[in-house]
């Protein structure tokens, strides 16, 4: 490393800093990346957690999450910039990387806005007051007649940059409370559409992702998979491997597989070798037979009441109103549009990787249990990849890489799932039952309520344990599997947001067939969907009006205010013959952004279904970027839909079958309904996450739609199976 | 292994791979052009597309031997600064989310609308069919697709 290099970091404080302001990475091997060089880096107490003022005039903002096309990187440059009152372009972001940013655990549940932005709004209005007040006793003027704008300070013609006032130091004071918030009253970038940085790069082909890093002297992998989750290897022929184009190594620990080649293609065509000549034994244990719905039934299930108001049982019972359904949900998949990545470099005990992970803190904790290294040695940088909508490949394929990394040291190995390997070998969103019953007195107000579900755990994320990472249980080191996970994901949702006399819901968890982890909205998606679906039949059985009846249940009015602008805003359709519409309304998490959604429909003569149009209303408090939140709602409406009408993940005795994009299709763009997204700005609340909210909500007002449509219910997902369209 | 004399964006370059190598990973392994993404490799999501002669291709499925002698334009010499009018349209339109398959909508729109500079929606849907975006930033492309049209017109 030359000295240049190594002083040029030192003024950052850090060397963490490499990708965005070197540009394209093409660093050499022998460079160790990163060196934290002081001891509070990473403190969440003290400014300079958040913030660094950089020499050149900038100001470096150090968010512990990653960016996943969610817009997280302009969301805190906004609020930064706005605290600053410094112009966004001045603004530089590092995205979660260990020994450098702060520990914020995983950049999931919607939480980004809440948590790392409204920390770097405090820590930004901080430094701001501090810097301030620095100048008015260097100068000995009052507060008051100084100003801060684009990174200097100023009082009539003296004028001193950010960096000089600092004497090259860093705020290392705590960031306090109560600070003026200029987001809430200046909105000067806060609030407004400003477009994001990166767009201009990934409309250029510039813009980097994990996929896309190059180091120099990298190599590259590929995995070999087993024929099924439980399978071990029985036997490989290796002879004569090495005399194939490329080849460097071939990596084989218990049943864990790995090929390492001078290039990608070459490695590729060594995997399918290699792939050709091992055989495997044992692993021919999914369900097969009968109905997926019908099999998890019988799995043994462990049950918890999740809510208990009110005498439910007697309500329902004498409620001259009563209705009961089960709704079903099948495993769907992340199914990123670029499989997984990572690239590591292990060196003298010390390993580097560079992930999409949504987790570096947790993954490198993961990482040392794997390999039996000490935390220390191990560094994560988060750099972004393809959308992953939650816990896909992204741990594995890192895990992975770091693994043959330690077999193939001093030079970079970077890892690329295949297609086949992301579809079939990612953790899905959980298949879940859900059954209702409820009862309704004469003017058609809920007395009694109950819910039961029955969920795998939604989330089988690291958290330190190495049985959580795909190649962990091909190690042979009897780490075994991990167990059903985090049982709060299949019960967001489950309570009603609803005012209702009483109420009951239990969940069933059950450890199902398959690997499954966080899935955007986790059980949100389909307790909504089986909630909002049945809420609209329960209106037509009491002869209500789908939205009024649900108003007539809703004492927030912010949750009214949204259900009654989508009813405005998608009224006065005209519905031809077979066209129906469908509303549904959810608060996520029921304390996070409140969502209403109406849906336009049309079922053609083989029971096809076609999403004409959907309108959304949303209501996250207070808007850091409309457009960013339009964009993700959007985008999130039409992704439900998608999940709703025709996904599902499929398999034999032995296998995932859906293996690609015909055999696991998704919307295209013939299929895709018009969108119209209204944003509820609210200044004076809380921001709310907001990512997730238009999930359950969208399936249901197309389910619901359909109904009114056609006067069929459908209650099991998805409603256009590939074999509609064999008929 | 053979050597293959190839056009690029305007440049020649030499490389040195299988013949049955593909495009793809000619691109971005020997000639570091990234932008175009590996995604399915057997032609089904159209994030790996490119312009041989100006057409729409699928790099993932175009094997190096048979592009010799031909004009392949990536995502990297669309235009020197962005300028394209695609490109200006889809920052404009705010398009992507996560971005990974918009180098590959980007060119098949490209290319389509050298084919009809003036198309409908109903057309702009057909002609984009077979490129998936996971993100679901379908509506704001084809918005895109719309604009650039008129620009082009």
């Amino acid at each position: 490393m030359t000295s240049t290099r190594r002083e040029f970091v030192k003024q950052l404080g850090f060397v963490g800093i490499g990708f965005s302001l070197m540009g394209t990475a093409c660093f050499g091997s022998e460079e160790k990346h990163y060196q934290a060089v002081n001891d509070d880096f990473s403190s969440p107490d003290r400014i300079n957690g958040w913030l660094r003022v950089l020499e050149d005039g900038r100001v470096l903002i150090l968010t512990g999450k990653i960016e996943l096309g969610q817009g997280i990187r302009t969301a805190v440059t906004q609020v930064a910039a706005e605290e600053l009152n410094t112009n966004p372009d001045l603004v530089e972001v590092n995205l979660a990387e260990t020994g450098v940013t702060v520990n914020e655990g995983y950049t999931a549940g919607s939480r980004s806005i809440e948590t790392s932005a409204m920390s770097i709004r405090n820590a930004a209005a901080a430094a701001r007051e501090k810097l301030l007040r620095l100048a008015s006793e260097e100068w000995g003027i009052p507060l008051k007649e100084l100003r801060l704008e684009d990174g200097i300070i100023s009082a009539g013609n003296r004028k001193i940059t950010l960096y000089e006032l600092l004497k090259g130091r860093q705020l290392n004071e705590d960031i306090g409370d109560s600070h003026a918030i200029l987001g809430k009253t200046t909105r000067k970038y806060v609030g407004q559409p400003i477009p994001r940085k990166d767009i201009s790069d990934m409309v250029n082909g510039s813009h980097e992702y994990v996929q896309d890093l190059r180091f120099s002297n990298m190599v590259h992998a590929r995995i070999i998979r087993p024929d099924s989750y439980t399978s071990g290897l029985q036997s490989l022929d290796e002879s004569g491997l090495e005399d194939l184009p490329g080849f460097l190594k071939l990596v084989r620990i218990g049943s864990f597989l790995g090929v390492i080649a001078e290039e990608e293609y070459q490695a590729i065509k060594i995997s399918w070798e290699v792939n050709d000549r091992a055989t495997w034994r044992g692993g021919k244990e999914l369900p097969m037979g009968v109905p997926l719905k019908e099999h998890l039934k019988t799995l043994r299930v462990d049950t918890k009441t999740e809510e208990a108001e009110g005498d439910w049982e007697t309500a329902i019972r004498e409620a001259p109103i009563q209705h009961a359904a089960a709704y079903f949900k099948p495993y769907i998949m992340h199914a990123a549009n670029g499989p997984s990545c990572a690239v590591a470099y292990f060196q003298k005990g010390e390993l580097e990787v560079w992930t999409h992970s949504q987790g570096v803190y947790p993954l490198r904790e993961t990482l040392a249990n794997l390999l039996e290294l000490p935390e220390g040695s191990i560094h994560v940088k988060g750099v972004p990849g393809s959308g992953c909508y939650g816990h896909n490949g992204a741990d594995d394929v890192a895990a992975e890489a770091a693994l043959l990394a330690v077999e193939y040291p001093e030079r970079h190995v970077r890892l690329q799932w295949m297609r086949d390997e992301e579809h079939r070998w990612e953790p899905y969103g959980t298949a879940m039952i859900m059954e209702l019953e409820a009862g309704l007195n004469r003017d058609g107000k809920i007395e009694g309520w109950k819910y039961e579900l029955w969920s795998d755990g939604h989330s089988s994320r690291p958290n330190g344990r190495p049985e959580t990472l795909l190649p962990a249980r091909y190690l042979d080191r009897g780490y075994g599997v991990p167990g059903p996970g985090f049982r709060g994901g299949a019960t967001r949702n489950s309570k009603p947001y609803y005012t209702l006399g009483s109420l009951h819901t239990r969940s069933h968890i059950f450890e199902g067939p398959v690997r499954r982890s966080a899935l955007r909205a986790l059980g949100a998606f389909a307790n909504v969907f089986a909630i909002e679906s049945f809420m609209d039949e329960l209106a037509y059985k009491a002869g209500k009006d789908p939205v009024d009846f649900r108003i007539d249940h809703l004492d927030d009015v912010r949750a009214i205010t949204c259900l009654q602008k989508v009813r405005n805003n998608s009224s006065g359709q005209r519905l031809k013959d077979r066209e129906g519409m469908g509303y549904a309304f959810a608060r996520y998490k029921n304390t996070a952004s409140y969502f209403a959604v109406a849906a336009h429909v049309g079922v053609d003569e083989g029971g096809i279904v076609r999403v004409k149009k959907m309108w959304g209303v949303i209501d996250s408090g207070e808007t850091i970027n409309p457009d960013g939140l339009k964009n993700q709602t959007e985008g999130g409406m039409i992704q439900a839909a998608s999940w709703a009408l025709r996904e599902e993940v499929k398999f034999d005795k032995e296998h995932i079958t859906s293996r690609d994009w015909h055999t696991y299709p998704i919307f295209r763009f013939q299929e895709i309904p018009e969108v119209e997204v209204e944003v509820i700005d609210r200044v004076e609340e809380k921001p709310l996450g907001a990512g997730e909210a238009a999930q359950g909500p969208a399936a249901a007002a197309v389910i619901n739609a359909i109904f009114n449509a056609t006067g069929d219910r459908i209650r099991d997902l998805p409603v256009n199976p590939v074999e509609k369209y064999l008929r | 292994m053979p050597n293959y004399n190839l056009t690029v964006n305007g440049k020649a370059f030499t490389v040195e791979a299988a013949a049955d190598t593909p495009l793809l990973w000619v691109l971005r392994d020997h000639l570091n052009l990234v932008g175009t993404k590996y995604g399915c490799g057997i032609g089904q999501c159209g994030s790996c597309t490119v312009h041989v002669d100006g057409e729409a291709r699928r790099s993932c499925l175009t094997p190096v031997a048979s592009v010799e002698n031909v004009k392949i334009i990536t995502i990297e010499g669309l235009s020197e600064d962005g300028s394209h009018p695609v490109q200006v349209a889809w920052k404009k339109a705010d398009v992507p989310q996560c971005g990974y398959c918009q180098a590959g909508q980007i060119m098949t729109a490209v290319s389509f609308l050298k084919e009809n500079p003036t198309p409908s929606n109903e057309e702009i849907r057909r002609a984009m069919q077979g490129n998936i975006c996971r993100c679901a930033a379908y509506n704001r492309i084809e918005k895109a697709v719309a604009m650039a049209s008129e620009k082009i017109t």
